[in-house]
């Protein structure tokens, strides 16, 4: 076990843990946020996506030892941060979310990709977002949502 | 999800405000409405007097004018938690606005009034409560209007409602939770008008879910999210191979880690394996790797994809037992060799692979216990925990949580999850236990749509059309020695083998359709559609065939071969070629278009893709679909559905979209080696178009998967000239 | 006459050989005050090691012609559909630093170095069918200043020396099922040492295509 001082959504928060437990673990027990899921363990799915210091990261696979003094940013921040709540928008207006569960990742990486590129092209998304699974695969939506959202974001 | 205190507040309050339906009454009217009952109704399920299980509320007005409707089925992506609360609304004229929905725990009164368990599957959510939950609006609609009626002393019948408020004679108006209390009171009416279609203010809208935002923000709980007091992480180490036992471990190394509970022994649905017990998951699936087991594997059969391929070929060249024979099964050796085909298919195993990982929680108090499992089968899971608890099913609370997908994974006959739960809850009296599949334990941990032989003889008419088709069919039969099994199996053929041929809708003379249901150790289970997802394929692809050889046009051939009185197919294969003609006539170089039609839990749908080959792989560029559904309570859930739910089809042609067996052992481990479709493997675009009806609405979750396989690979035959008759498209 | 003109012809052979190695820069000076030549021969035999280094699965799978990387000693296509980026790190949502942390993970199984990234198209040891490239072909490569960041023979050993992501090739980590990456067909040391005879050598490529 060891101590961790972790930088969650601008809060300083402390956790102790055994060191090779993926952050994905810390966000959701140590900390009970459990906006960030679990879907594969091995970076395969994007259901556990965050930032780390901006970049999309798949939390399952990174372990609180490796993350430092990085800033990280959850899903639960999303509200608040005007892409993320153009994102949320767009996707609660298009009805895009089935059973949900993959949601939270693929916002965090729309999120991103916005953020890197506003007016992103159909080769921009598919490629950004290639990475995040849906079973229920609403993919269709996804893409106009992301368009809608950009659209939103000035 | 809810904490048990919080609960047992709910119920409370419910008991004050809220309008009892008893189950009786709706039972009774809900027998005359269902007689000509689709596969599962027999006698047994009718004009039974429900149990009380408490709660059992379906209406919950609260005085702040929020209106909480209980839905009697799981929530995984189908969208039912605002569908069917629409209905009641409509019928009680309740303000939309003030509506939240919650999912039922497991109650006698929440059971499917058709199939007579709790349960969602058969795509027959909507379907089969359509008119239960139409009554149950009216019903408290009178209530609140008899309500008002006494207050004002007025008739009912000069009050009308709208938006949760009644409006009497004069000025007279009076909100629906100020009533909410007398109306309780009320006896409740035997009969009640429903409403006349063009009455409908929101069935037949559009109308946007209500769990939308809360699965954006993250603060949507899943099962797998449950957190309470004192609860623990369990996992299961399973055996290599099904059934096989136990014959020894070593946990000395698992143990030496911080916050591991306990290691035992428990006993499987077959078989036996080892259960770490540890306060964190990440404890847990470390403990559980290094144990060290000693399995004992013998005296089981161990799979193995290239036995079991060897086997089924044999036995797809005999005759099975008959599911249909309709004229000359000797026709077809009548005609000529060149007026023949014969086709033979390949479908391998699939796993469901929802989103979340499958899960239970459960706690055991002794005389008690509470239980929280997204489930499809609410009524058997509470029986199974019961049973390995030693209690009654009403002893056993047991909570609804939604679901990250589910796809038929989560209704399992033996409740082989919920009772691995509850056998390690047993043992730690009082600790609420999670027990947690990890994504490996779901991809090897069997329960997958069977692998299937399929071999088929057409024989051709002077008129391009089959003059004779006979068919064999080998797979697992999903239900034999199951309770399940007198309902599904006749004449020794399991129907949901064969559904999809041996009903279908072609008008196909000297019909011979026979099965084969092989025993093999790997346990199966109803992936999305069925049997449809093999049959389709087959049917489809071959009229295809068919098609092509007679230089028939495909979409014009299957309106020849269809029978007259499939007014469903025909309807969508008629608007279906109506909005894909536009594009089916400007094809792209290096782009075909595919077709496919298929009639499947009582909804009929028509399909056009246009499909090019992009870095080896078929890319569907666009998807036109044609949907009759009767009427489509939502048509925003019917289009999300058809989008989607083909996207999820594509499963099956995935390159790594086959679970294989090698010296007993799955093969594949994660969504690396068992790869379902991303973005790009899914249409790009895909416009649904519903046929307007009036008929009652019949399902949409499992219709859109059959059609989008057959209908790629004949859009990849144009474009390859190659047929595809195995499962998965491993090359083009 | 006839040995008079094969004398001569023989010393025109040794000057323009000599002028040859003069221009393709044999004589390497500046790093080392030994007597630090190889022969043609010798570097040519070097190369071979270094080849082999190179076309192992932990070097090549990021040495790709294509828009992907490889993982797996199989070389199959890296999963979750991540692609090169217009700068080989990526794309804004699905990074390699995304997954791959600046040091190996192995309680989950990604391998990880100081900026993983894939290696440019200039740099790529395979065909776009994921074949690795012939050694001649993937020698050309490696020398070429115009391909390789400017690099001459210094710089390269100095590069197989350092290098964060190749020393990466032999503390590859753990994969998920917790057994070690298969390491490369060499230690580093002899990796290295071979490289500098190779350079000593006049980084000599092989004949042929």
């Amino acid at each position: 076990m060891a101590t961790y001082q972790l930088n969650v959504n601008g809060q300083r928060k402390q956790v102790n843990v055994d060191p090779s437990t993926p952050l994905l673990w810390v966000l959701r027990e140590e900390l009970k946020m459990t906006g960030t899921k679990y879907g594969c363990g091995i970076s395969a799915c994007g259901a556990c996506t965050v930032h780390l210091d901006g970049i999309a990261t798949r939390s399952c696979v990174v372990p609180v030892s490796l993350v430092g003094d990085r800033s990280i940013v959850t899903i639960e921040s999303m509200a608040a941060d005007p892409v993320g709540r153009a994102v949320q928008d767009a996707w609660v207006d298009k009805d895009v979310v089935q059973c949900g569960y993959c949601q939270s990742g693929q916002i965090m990486s729309a999120v991103a990709l916005l953020n890197a590129t506003p007016k992103p092209t159909d080769t921009d998304i598919e490629e950004s977002m290639g990475g995040n699974l849906c079973r229920c695969a609403t993919y269709v939506r996804i893409r106009e949502a992301i368009k809608s959202a950009s659209q939103q974001i000035k | 999800m809810r904490a048990a205190v919080e609960l047992e507040k709910q119920v409370q309050v419910n008991r004050r405000s809220f309008l009892q339906v008893s189950a009786g009454a709706a039972g009774g009217l809900l027998v005359s409405l269902y007689l000509d009952v689709p596969a599962f109704a027999h006698e047994g399920n009718r004009a039974q007097p429900a149990k009380v299980y408490p709660p059992d509320a379906f209406v919950d007005i609260r005085p702040d004018g929020k209106i909480l409707i209980t839905v009697n089925r799981l929530e995984f992506g189908q969208g039912v938690q605002t569908s069917l609360p629409m209905i009641l609304a409509d019928e009680m004229d309740a303000d939309w606005s003030q509506v939240i929905a919650d999912l039922a725990p497991a109650a006698d009164v929440y059971k499917d009034p058709v199939f007579g368990i709790q349960m969602v599957g058969g795509s027959g959510s909507i379907a089969h409560s359509f008119q239960q939950y139409r009554e149950l609006g009216a019903k408290t609609r009178a209530m609140l209007v008899a309500a008002a009626a006494d207050r004002w002393r007025v008739s009912p019948a000069q009050c009308r409602t709208e938006n949760s408020v009644v409006y009497g004679p004069g000025n007279k108006s009076a909100r629906y939770a100020e009533l909410a209390k007398d109306a309780a009171s009320k006896a409740i009416p035997e009969q009640v008008r429903l409403k006349n279609p063009s009455e409908f203010h929101l069935i037949g809208k559009k109308v946007l879910r209500l769990d939308s935002r809360p699965k954006c923000d993250g603060s949507q709980k899943f099962g797998l999210d449950l957190d309470l007091p004192g609860m623990k992480i369990a996992m299961v180490a399973h055996p290599p191979v099904f059934s096989g036992k136990v014959k020894s471990f070593d946990d000395k190394d698992a143990r030496t880690l911080d916050g591991v509970r306990e290691v035992f022994e428990i006993a499987l649905s077959k078989g036996s394996g080892v259960a770490v017990v540890a306060d964190r998951f990440w404890t847990a699936k470390q403990a559980r790797d290094r144990l060290k087991i000693d399995w004992d594997l013998s005296g089981i059969e161990h799979p193995d994809s290239s036995q079991l391929w060897s086997k089924y070929q044999e036995l797809v060249r005999m005759p099975g037992n008959i599911a249909v024979s309709r004229g000359d099964e000797k026709a077809i050796d009548k005609i000529a060799p060149a007026n023949r085909i014969v086709a033979e298919y390949e479908f391998p195993y699939l796993a469901h692979t929802p989103m979340e990982p499958l899960n239970a929680t459960v706690r055991f108090d002794g005389d008690r216990a509470e239980a929280w499992v997204p489930s499809q089968f609410q009524t058997m899971d509470q029986m199974a925990i019961g049973e390995v608890l030693g209690l009654k099913p009403e002893q056993v609370t047991f909570h609804t949580e939604f679901a990250g997908g589910g796809f038929g994974r989560r209704a399992v006959i033996d409740s082989h999850v919920p009772r691995e739960a509850a056998s390690i809850a047993k043992r730690l009296r009082g600790t609420p236990v999670k027990l947690i599949w990890t994504r490996e334990d779901d991809v090897r941990g069997g329960y997958y749509r069977p692998m299937h032989a399929h071999r088929v003889e057409v024989g051709i008419g002077p008129d391009s059309m089959p003059a004779a088709w006979r068919h064999v069919i080998v797979g697992q039969s999903l239900v034999a020695g199951t309770p399940f099994a007198a309902m599904l199996i006749k004449n020794g053929v399991d129907e949901t083998t064969v559904e999809g041929t041996a009903d279908t809708s072609y008008n196909l003379p000297n019909f011979h359709v026979t099965a084969h249901n092989p025993t093999v150790n790997v346990p199966v289970l109803w992936w999305r559609s069925v049997g449809n997802t093999h049959t389709a394929y087959v049917m489809e692809t071959l009229v295809d065939e068919l098609a092509t050889r007679a230089r028939i046009d495909p979409i014009e051939y299957r309106r020849k071969l269809l029978k007259p009185e499939a007014k469903k197919l025909r309807s969508v294969l008629d608007l279906m070629a109506e909005k894909s003609a536009p594009w089916r006539r400007n094809l792209a170089q290096g782009h075909a278009a595919g077709i496919a039609c298929h009639e499947c839990f009582d909804t009929a749908v028509a399909c056009a893709v246009d499909v090019s080959i992009e870095n080896k792989r078929p890319r569907i560029n666009r998807a036109t679909l044609a949907v009759n559904c009767g009427l489509a309570v939502n048509p925003l859930t019917v289009e999300s559905q058809f989008q989607a739910g083909v996207g999820f089809g594509v499963t099956q042609l995935m390159a790594r979209g086959a679970i294989t067996f090698k010296d007993g052992r799955v093969e594949q481990r994660n969504f690396d080696g068992y790869t379902p479709p991303y973005i790009m493997d899914a249409p790009v675009t895909a416009d649904v178009h519903i046929v307007p009806s009036t008929e009652a609405p019949t399902g949409c979750g499992e219709p859109p998967v059959p059609v989008i396989s057959p209908a790629v690979v004949n859009a990849l035959s144009k474009l390859t000239g190659k047929r595809y008759r195995s499962l998965p498209l491993v090359s083009l | 006459m006839l040995r008079y003109r094969a004398a001569g012809l023989a010393a025109l052979f040794v000057c323009a050989f000599a002028a040859w190695l003069i221009v393709s820069g044999a004589f390497v000076h500046g790093h080392d005050a030994r007597r630090t030549t190889a022969s043609r021969a010798e570097g040519l035999a070097a190369w071979d090691q270094v080849y082999s280094v190179l076309t192992s699965p932990r070097c090549i799978n990021c040495h790709t012609a294509t828009n992907y990387p490889q993982q797996g000693d199989e070389r199959h296509r890296h999963f979750a559909n991540v692609v090169r980026g217009p700068a080989g790190k990526g794309v804004p949502g699905l990074n390699c630093v995304s997954c791959h942390q600046e040091t190996n993970a192995d309680s989950t199984g990604v391998p990880g170095g100081h900026n993983w990234h894939l290696a440019p198209l200039s740099m790529r040891w395979q065909d776009i069918n994921d074949q690795p490239l012939s050694s001649s072909a993937v020698c050309r490569a490696l020398v070429d200043r115009s391909k390789n960041n400017g690099m001459g023979g210094p710089e390269l050993l100095k590069h197989n020396q350092e290098e964060a992501l190749v020393l990466w090739a032999w503390n590859p980590g753990r994969r998920p099922d917790g057994s070690l990456r298969t390491l490369p067909p060499m230690s580093h040391a002899e990796f290295v040492s071979a490289t500098r005879t190779w350079v000593e050598g006049g980084t000599p490529c092989p004949q042929g295509k």
